[in-house]
């Protein structure tokens, strides 16, 4: 701000006509507050619901962690610790961290490579190149409960769509309870993960294989590496920064998946595909143990800001100040 | 310089007030006053998803407005789960909608602490008294009205005569020994012998209540309930014969993952002939028809059968029914409807179109279902009654019996292990 002032004061030394100290020091403060009064003006409205709608709520749940909690009136009956306690030694919580770290460790290993090895399928010319991409990214648009409700028909043992395929090609061995079966709930549920998220990861890394230049994977040919090593010496490190936010997403999105396994099983069969969200809507919702609820929406706010503060602090750290980065070499 | 200035600071402090307003206008939204041209707007609130009774509520709604052309009502229809999670939401909001669903107990009770339910005895005073006593009884807390009852009913085993008579089965058990037998019997004829909704819980602890209520005797679980313990020998009893039953492998393959009433869920399975039996409320035929083909003359109703050298009859039922409540400071319009859905003329409607069972005594002779007919003389004739658990009890203690139940009959908990965690549970909510 000061910076627009300074060509105003060597404009009126040069001219000789300095208008008079009060007046030009008062003018100043006058326009410097009416730029804040503006910046805070055009703040207040967000602000205010951010606050109100967001930030509040957030402190509130973090308050009411720490009391059994029905809902009702305010909360009165202080507890300290004893929902966190409670937590630890609930199996059907500790059960939700282990699946969620499933769900980490397979999006991660499974369903990122699938995006990216689609991504690089379809960044090749190719006929119906475009319908393609826009098939696969076509399940990201469906909302979840749809999605939710189309693969419970899909999956429904028996009469459902898998098993009658299944079933026509003589492969009923394959076929079988899908959500219905605790051993089987969690693979069936992550490949219906896949179907719907692995085209909006294929997305980001299309955009990403497009800012990469053309000539670098040509001089690498030129020198004579081979389709693998072009991939994995040019191409790769150049999508990292797109490869890094998508791992962050997809971390972030499987920490709090909700709306998919509410369609699909609620859960269950036996908590087998219970999520952390899930266990609190229970509490919350069903059995008016908002204390308690609030307690585990707490921990898992917990978990996404320490991995989102984490991932920003050592992974994310270069692609954030990459300008800096590139004027120090520069310099060097 | 500064005018401008000045409007664009006075367009910013409004446009900020009105971002203040609007959130503290969505605080109290859904008022229901119409206000300037003098109609009201009730709000109601229910359940009635499936046909033909989704068809039929809405038509009555309009038939009070076309007798009250001051009031027009606002009809939301909400799933039975979705409704449940809502209500708990808006509970919690301190605003419930004008008219609302409820099956009493337990969860209408918290709903009156918490000082958001209209007490109706006095201004429902001539006509509700009335009503047929026991559909009463699930809203009547301290001896105050809280609910007007639109159905009554029961639970008990809905069956496909023609799958018991393929499997040989000439008359439906009456013991629970016998009941094994029937399953057995299906069995080995191919036929599976129930369906059961694995994914929703509730129609799995009607199992465990009703064998708790025929081990203890119908005052034992509101007994259980009061004294905080459910470690007595016929709770672990009721488990371990539930578990007799889970052990036959009885229910439709992917039971654990089944909904109730979707078209691959337990009711459609009965009513598609696929499954021989149900253990469901009188609302069954009508779900049976609307999510599979419905079963017509091949449907029969039996009372959940005896517990050998238990202590409860065969006569205790074990159920409740759908009433209605109002928000604390409804207006009049709201009780002239509650008044309106319970008169002859409307109940008469009711058990003719949906099924319903009558809470008005007159209504009784328009019941033409011969098997609704035998839910109600059972009724009738009853010795005891239990509302559902989860409606009876606070809801954490409801859904700890859900719950724990379910884990029971997918194998990974002891009845013993569903009696102690049903009783820590109810000491902690106390």
């Amino acid at each position: 701000m000061t910076s627009t002032f300074l060509p105003d004061k060597r404009t009126g030394r040069d001219a000789g006509l300095p208008p008079p100290a009060t007046d030009r020091s008062r003018s100043r403060a006058r326009r410097r507050a009416l730029n804040w009064l503006t910046a805070v003006g055009f703040q207040l409205p967000a602000l205010v619901l951010f606050m109100g709608l967001v930030l509040l709520p957030m402190l509130f749940a973090l308050y009411a962690a720490f009391f059994r909690w029905g809902g009702f009136g305010m909360p009165s009956e202080y507890i300290g610790g004893e929902n966190f306690t409670r937590l630890l030694q609930d199996d059907v919580f500790l059960g939700d961290l282990w699946r969620c770290l499933v769900l980490v460790v397979l999006s991660l290993l499974v369903q990122l490579p699938f995006a990216l090895a689609m991504a690089v399928l379809l960044n090749q010319r190719m006929r119906g190149r475009a319908v393609y991409r826009m098939l696969f990214f076509a399940p990201y648009v469906l909302s979840e409960a749809i999605t939710g409700i189309l693969f419970g028909m899909i999956f429904a043992p028996d009469d459902g769509f898998a098993d009658q395929v299944l079933g026509k090609v003589g492969l009923d061995g394959l076929g079988g309870e899908w959500f219905a079966d605790p051993s089987t709930v969690m693979a069936t549920l992550f490949l219906v993960m896949t179907w719907k998220y692995f085209g909006f990861h294929m997305m980001l890394y299309l955009a990403g294989l497009q800012a990469v230049p053309r000539e670098l994977t040509e001089a690498a040919l030129i020198d004579g590496a081979g389709p693998w090593q072009r991939f994995r010496n040019v191409t790769l490190p150049l999508l990292a920064p797109t490869l890094r936010i998508s791992v962050f997403l997809s971390v972030i999105g499987a920490i709090q998946l909700f709306d998919l396994v509410w369609v699909t099983t609620a859960g269950g069969p036996d908590h087998h595909s219970e999520t952390m969200a899930v266990t609190m809507f229970q509490y919350g919702f069903k059995r008016y143990q908002v204390g308690y609820a609030s307690a585990v929406s707490v921990v898992m706010f917990g978990i996404s800001l320490v991995f989102a503060l984490a991932y920003q602090r050592f992974v994310l750290r270069r692609d954030l100040e990459g300008a800096t980065t590139t004027m120090r070499g520069d310099g060097k | 310089m500064g005018d401008p200035a000045l409007s664009r600071r006075g367009f910013l402090a409004a446009s900020a007030a009105a971002g203040l307003g609007m959130t503290t206008l969505s605080a109290c939204g859904g008022d229901s006053d119409g206000g300037s041209s003098g109609t009201t707007t009730i709000e109601w609130w229910n359940i009635s998803t499936t046909e033909p009774a989704k068809t039929v509520w809405a038509a009555l709604a309009r038939k009070f407005e076309a007798q009250n052309p001051k009031v027009k009502v606002k009809i939301v229809q909400l799933e039975n789960d979705a409704y449940k999670s809502k209500m708990t939401a808006l509970t919690s909001s301190g605003k419930l909608p004008d008219i609302f669903h409820t099956w009493g107990g337990g969860v209408l009770k918290q709903q009156v602490d918490a000082g958001l339910v209209e007490d109706l005895t006095d201004r429902t005073k001539p006509w509700g008294d009335a009503l047929l006593p026991v559909a009463k009884e699930p809203y009547l807390l301290d001896d105050r009205v809280y609910g007007i009852p639109f159905d009554i009913g029961m639970i008990g085993f809905w069956y496909n005569k023609a799958l018991f008579a393929k499997a040989g089965i000439s008359a439906p058990p009456t013991t629970w020994s016998g009941f094994l037998d029937a399953v057995r019997k299906l069995k080995s004829a191919g036929v599976t012998p129930l369906a059961l909704a694995g994914k929703e819980k509730w129609p799995g602890m009607y199992y465990w209540a009703y064998l708790a209520m025929r081990a203890a005797g119908a005052e034992a679980l509101e007994k259980a309930y009061a004294d905080k313990d459910f470690t007595g020998a016929p709770f672990v009893e009721a488990g371990e014969h539930l578990k007799e039953l889970v052990a036959l492998q009885p229910f439709q393959k992917g039971f654990l993952g089944a909904a109730y009433s979707s078209p691959t869920g337990q009711a459609a399975a009965v009513g598609n002939g696929k499954a021989a039996m149900e253990l469901m409320g009188q609302w069954a035929p009508v779900v049976q028809a609307d999510a599979g083909k419905g079963l017509g003359k091949d449907l029969g109703f039996f009372p959940f059968p005896a517990v050998e050298g238990g202590k409860g009859a065969i006569t205790e039922v074990f159920g409740g029914g759908g009433g209605h409540a109002l928000r604390r400071g409804a207006p009049q319009a709201a009780v002239d409807f509650l008044k309106f859905f319970a008169s002859e003329a409307t109940d008469l409607e009711l058990v003719k179109k949906t099924g319903t069972l009558p809470v008005v005594p007159a209504a009784e002779s328009a019941i033409a279902d011969p098997n609704i007919k035998a839910v109600q003389e059972q009724l009738k004739k009853a010795t005891g009654f239990q509302l559902y658990l989860d409606q009876a009890y606070a809801p954490a203690v409801g859904q700890e019996v859900n719950d724990s139940v379910a884990a029971l009959i997918a194998g990974s908990r002891s009845p013993e292990q569903v009696a102690q965690s049903i009783t820590k549970t109810t000491k902690e909510e106390q």
